[in-house]
């Protein structure tokens, strides 16, 4: 599939970059400033590496060795830039079809098909002018959707927009990613879109890769603590809903072994979805607990304590192959005596798992 | 003989200063638009001294640009003899001249404006246009040239508008000869150097003044058209 292994020296940015993806969703995660948009740039051909080498399904796009470098009209891969780059003077159908009619791309994605997907049929006859963020971000997707792409790159899109917008497109991202049947690489540096979207997870800091694997895993990898930002870490599970407390409001979402009850989940019974349960929102304890607001409490066992310098220690528990991912002071793991090995309750606050966090899977 | 009855030599000046102006335009346009393409978006060895060679016709006295013209391109001068031997293209005396005359002195007003609207081009437009698929010629076909419209615009209704008026380095390189290369302005300076050409003189100046409004109307309506299919904001 996607083979990276590329260094160089890009302003004052040092650059050492290597991952490999299968496919799927790729996400590319990692704070301002870390070379992200280096990176795809040096994958899309805009910009070129000192050493190393770049390949897609078996065509070299690059190889410093050989002397391979092949133009980035020649490297078929779509393109979603941050600030859309639509062509102001072409209506929107005309920038859509753009690669068809300007660069001999072929393809047999249908146009219609790309419209519907992205909700785009009543801008066709539109200038770009008079598109709204969300809109030009959707018809950039499209265009490049309709380049015959091998991968497409997705250089944050969402960016530049407001949250209301970001709500508007991510349900049209979560189809595309779904349905497109094109490898992705997501570039962001939101943990909750990558969360949401990707299977593979590569985190990028200060110009390096010092991590790439599958994203439940990646993300409850506590030795990566600075790259995925700690306020926000946590860990993803996957569930599959069983049934619904109308009465209450309440969807209930077997996790394997245990049943979490969550307010307003847009699913419907028989749904998989994919839950982000972050760090800071578990709390644990030596014995179920009685007389609580929490609703979600489970036995799990105790896999890793690891304890850094500051004041709080990251936990990770196992229940039937799921892991979640806690975080209490220090001072609490000495206090309850908490190693490996122990088995502890769960107690997750139903109310802060976000919708945005969710996705049918 | 009143104001608004054209006499036929000065039909003949207006028609010939028109052929002149429009051949010049036509033939410097796209080495204009070429030359703009390259001083705002390559560099090169040797950039600046184009920069410089192309601005130089504004700078340098227009009987200097004429004299070099006619020591170049006269019946002894090496391009003029090399051109007349291969093509049979003589510019010395003939409205050919003239038109080289007015295509030299309007270059640097034209390749201004065109370079700076390419400048004005995002350059990132052309990188999404190779990201699909477009090579180089095809993205500067479809995307760079069309939102440098309006430059480009500008750019020939100057070049047309000095070609029409210049006079220095045509009458240095290709004489004043009626029906040949007398054009609007050496037909007015002619006449003001008549006893009695007060009347001729004051009508080739209607004209011209005509010739030049209308020209600066036709390029507003153009320019606002162009505007509303750029759709009038950036994307």
């Amino acid at each position: 599939m996607l083979d990276v292994d590329i260094a160089g020296t890009v302003g004052s940015l040092e650059f050492q970059a290597r991952f490999a993806s299968e496919g799927g969703v790729t996400s590319l995660f990692g704070q301002s400033g870390s070379g992200k948009t280096t990176l795809t740039n040096m994958i899309a051909g805009l910009l070129v590496p000192q050493t190393g080498r770049i390949s897609l399904d078996g065509t070299v796009l690059f190889d410093a060795a050989q002397g391979v470098n092949l133009p980035v009209q020649e490297r078929r891969i779509g393109h979603v830039f941050q600030d859309a780059r639509l062509f102001p003077h072409l209506s929107v159908r005309s920038n859509l079809t753009y690669a068809r009619w300007a660069g001999r791309r072929k393809g047999d994605r249908d146009l219609d098909e790309v419209v519907d997907l992205l909700g785009l049929s009543t801008l066709l006859e539109r200038k770009p002018g008079r598109l709204s963020g969300g809109e030009k971000q959707r018809v950039a997707i499209g265009r490049a959707l309709l380049s015959d792409p091998r991968l497409l790159i997705m250089d944050e899109p969402l960016a530049s927009l407001d949250q209301a917008r970001r709500n508007d497109i991510l349900p049209y991202l979560d189809r595309l990613c779904g349905e497109a049947g094109i490898p992705i690489l997501y570039v962001s540096h939101s943990i909750e879109e990558v969360a949401r979207l990707s299977d593979t997870l590569v985190i990028l800091s200060d110009g390096r890769t010092p991590a790439y694997g599958p994203v439940a895993e990646m993300l409850t990898r506590t030795d990566l603590g600075r790259a995925t930002g700690r306020h926000e870490a946590g860990a993803l599970i996957h569930g599959k809903v069983t049934g619904m407390d109308a009465a209450w409001g309440l969807t209930l979402v077997d996790i394997g072994g245990a049943v979490l009850q969550i307010p307003d989940l847009p699913a419907e019974t028989g749904d998989t979805v994919r839950l982000r349960i972050r760090a800071r929102d578990v709390a644990l304890a030596l014995e179920p607990p009685k007389g609580l607001s929490i609703r979600n409490a489970f036995e799990a066992s105790i896999t890793s304590i690891s304890e850094e310098t500051g004041p709080y220690a990251e936990i990770l528990c196992v229940l039937n192959d799921q892991t979640i991912r806690a975080r209490i002071t220090r001072a609490s793991v000495a206090d309850l005596d908490l190693a490996a090995g122990k088995n502890v309750t769960v107690l997750i606050k139903s109310v802060a798992i976000d919708r945005r966090q969710r996705s049918l899977v | 003989m009143n104001l608004f009855d054209l006499q036929p030599d000065e039909w003949q000046a207006l028609l010939l200063t028109l052929k002149v102006a429009a051949v010049a335009l036509a033939v410097s346009l796209p080495v204009a638009v070429l030359v703009a393409y390259l001083l705002a978006r390559t560099r090169f060895p040797g950039h600046g001294l184009v920069n410089a060679l192309v601005h130089l016709p504004l700078v340098l006295p227009p009987v200097v640009t004429g004299y070099v013209l006619l020591l170049m391109f006269g019946r002894k001068g090496p391009v003029g003899a090399f051109l007349s031997d291969t093509f049979g293209i003589s510019f010395a005396f003939s409205w050919t001249g003239a038109a080289l005359a007015a295509g030299v002195m309007a270059f640097p007003l034209i390749v201004r404006p065109i370079r700076l609207s390419f400048e004005a081009v995002d350059p990132k437009l052309e990188e999404a246009a190779k990201s699909l698929g477009a090579r180089r010629i095809v993205a500067f076909f479809t995307v760079t040239l069309p939102l440098a419209l309006p430059g480009i615009l500008g750019g020939a209704i100057l070049g047309f508008a000095k070609a029409m008026g210049e006079f220095g380095a045509t009458i240095t390189f290709v004489s004043n000869i009626p029906g040949e290369t007398r054009t609007l302005a050496l037909a007015l300076y002619t006449a003001t150097q008549t006893p009695s050409g007060d009347l001729a003189a004051f009508r080739l100046t209607l004209i011209a003044a005509f010739v030049a409004f209308a020209a600066l109307i036709a390029s507003e309506l153009l320019a606002r058209h162009l505007r509303s299919r750029l759709g009038g904001a950036d994307a």
